[in-house]
């Protein structure tokens, strides 16, 4: 409860000092600090030093998973906000603003990460969406922005409504909006398969799916996330994403079984059509941001495996691909808002003109492919490990490992490009305190490649 | 009335926003058709309620079961609004840029 009355309060705080503050400069440096409180006081909570709590009569339920889920994305908004922090100034006029937005999705995050029935599912997702909606619109005079505002507001409340048909059906089959309500016979203590029990439940699956851009309803991804300014893409594309996997699994934790055998298989076309979808169109594009965003529905499509076993394997495996994945886009966005151009020839020649640049992309972008040393590598172990540890299902993992191959072939692309094709790639002139934390970000996600148990023991600690 | 009236006449009307969002063009009218969808599911969750107290009062009759089917459109109508005034916000601004409210206008993304 800590994390979500504290993120609220700062989001507010952050307006304020918008009022207050002329010099925009400092606001990151405020935020900066607000995280960082939001993080001490979401340890406190974890560990029952101070906790702030309010009856919720069962609609919120905090477990130690969800706790340390909020710890971890905090820390990587800290980072984000420290990273990107500069680039959010330029974004526009409203700076307080953005960043009292970004605390407000942080709040619906860590209502996402400890809900326990339908209404705060519902909450949670709208308080994550409505702010990132404005964020996507933040440039006011460019029209691709306005254009992914609009179809990202569209998407998500149309989604919106469908996940609430989901959520009124499954009301009508249990009579209860709790997350562990099943439809039960009373005298047999079997689950009674009703119509509108598993119907609701293909709804919210459709709309979670919608969320977290799995295909076949993927399509909104590339364009929301091509004309919405980097520097929120950035945010969009990791924590948010992040969120909302989280949110997916705990909901069909336990409602999974009323769908039966079916579940498993209509879970594993649609990874596959997103790890296909995701990772074919990637190979096409001639823009380095359009590929990240292909490239995040085909991580999307990994991440999906830590709901199709649902193991203790696969909710470590999550925290870490959560993380990996986060760190390295995170820093790929970074050195990306510094292009001149955002296509593959823009980055010719990187490494010659910024060998800095060019090296800790080049670690961002191994951890993506998930190659070994990085952080990507056990992200991308764990989940696949998972899925063995639940058996029967080899061939999936295949499947996965083949595109896992298949989407080196593009991250290298931009590798090719830095290094050996001639070129003036042009940056926006670039500080030593960013080109520091650039090398501090890529370290971290190399020493997580070796100690992936660094993220693991806080979840038993 | 039976209960599948009530679903019925609620699914008619959602399936009327749906069909509405996939083929208009003007974005306001999607937009009221998203609210429609709202409004389809605003209703069935009443139906449910009523219902669900129904048979609860069967077995007691101090049962309050049912009520949070209502508070749950109470959500649903606020953060409709919220919604509401985000997205129209952003049907202004692009009005203001390229005065229209079309959307099949908006496809510089695809290529």
């Amino acid at each position: 409860m800590n994390a979500i009355i504290l993120s609220a309060l700062l989001g507010v705080v952050m307006m304020f000092s918008g009022i207050l503050t002329k010099n925009k400069s400092v606001l990151k440096y405020i935020a900066a600090v607000g995280l960082l409180l939001l993080i001490a006081f979401n340890v406190m909570d974890t560990y029952a030093i101070f906790k702030f709590d309010i009856d919720s009569r069962g609609l919120l339920s905090f477990g130690k998973f969800g706790l340390y889920f909020n710890t971890l994305a905090f820390a990587a908004t800290f980072i984000y906000v420290l990273l990107s922090g500069s680039d959010i100034e330029k974004a526009g006029i409203n700076v307080a603003e953005y960043f009292a937005l970004i605390f407000f999705v942080l709040c619906g995050l860590s209502i996402l990460s400890g809900f326990n029935g339908m209404l705060m599912l519902f909450l949670g997702i709208e308080i994550l969406s409505i702010p990132l909606y404005i964020l996507t619109g933040s440039d006011k005079r460019n029209l691709k922005s306005n254009e992914a505002a609009l179809k990202y507001f569209l998407m998500g409340s149309f989604t919106t409504g469908i996940m609430l048909m989901g959520i009124a059906f499954f009301y009508g089959a249990t009579g209860s909006f709790t997350l562990n309500a099943l439809p039960v016979i009373p005298t047999t203590g079997m689950i009674n398969p009703s119509f509108l029990h598993v119907g609701g439940l293909l709804l919210l699956f459709v709309a979670m799916s919608f969320k977290v851009s799995a295909a076949p309803f993927h399509f909104w991804t590339p364009d929301v996330y091509d004309g919405a300014p980097s520097v929120f893409t950035s945010f969009m594309a990791t924590i948010v994403k992040a969120a909302g996997f989280i949110a997916f699994i705990r909901l069909f934790q336990t409602q999974a079984v009323a769908l039966g055998p079916t579940w498993k298989i209509i879970l594993s076309i649609v990874i596959i059509l997103t790890l296909l979808i995701g990772n074919i169109t990637a190979v096409f594009q001639q823009s380095v941001k359009r590929m990240l965003a292909y490239s995040s529905i085909a991580q999307a499509g990994f991440m999906l495996f830590a709901l199709f076993s649902s193991n203790d394997l696969a909710m470590e495996g999550i925290l870490l691909y959560s993380v990996a994945y986060s760190l390295a886009t995170i820093g790929i966005f970074a050195v990306l808002i510094k292009m001149n151009d955002y296509t593959f020839d823009g980055f010719n020649g990187l490494a010659k003109s910024n060998p800095v640049l060019a090296f800790t992309t080049t670690i961002f972008l191994l951890s993506l492919a998930g190659i070994p040393l990085t952080a990507g590598f056990f992200a991308k172990y764990y989940m696949l490990a998972s899925v063995i540890k639940e058996g029967g299902s080899l061939w999936l993992v295949i499947v996965a490992l083949f595109f896992a191959a298949v989407s080196v072939y593009y991250y290298f692309r931009v590798i090719q490009a830095m290094y050996f094709k001639d070129g003036d790639a042009g940056t926006a002139p670039i500080s030593g305190v960013f080109k520091l934390s650039l090398v501090l970000l890529a370290a971290l996600v190399i020493v997580l490649g070796i100690f992936p148990s660094i993220i693991l023991n806080g979840f038993y600690f | 009335m039976p209960i599948q009236y009530y679903i019925y006449l609620s699914l008619a009307l959602f399936s009327i926003g749906i069909i509405g969002v996939l083929t208009r063009r003007n974005a306001i009218i999607v937009f009221m058709c998203i609210e429609l969808m709202l409004n389809a599911v605003n209703l069935l969750l009443v139906a449910f309620s009523k219902m669900h107290h129904g048979t609860a009062l069967a077995t007691d009759a101090a049962t309050t079961a049912g009520i949070d089917g209502q508070l749950f459109v109470f959500f649903i109508m606020v953060v409709a609004a919220a919604e509401v005034s985000v997205g129209l916000a952003i049907i202004v601004m692009m009005y203001r840029n390229i005065h229209s409210v079309d959307i099949n206008f908006l496809n510089r993304l695809k290529n």
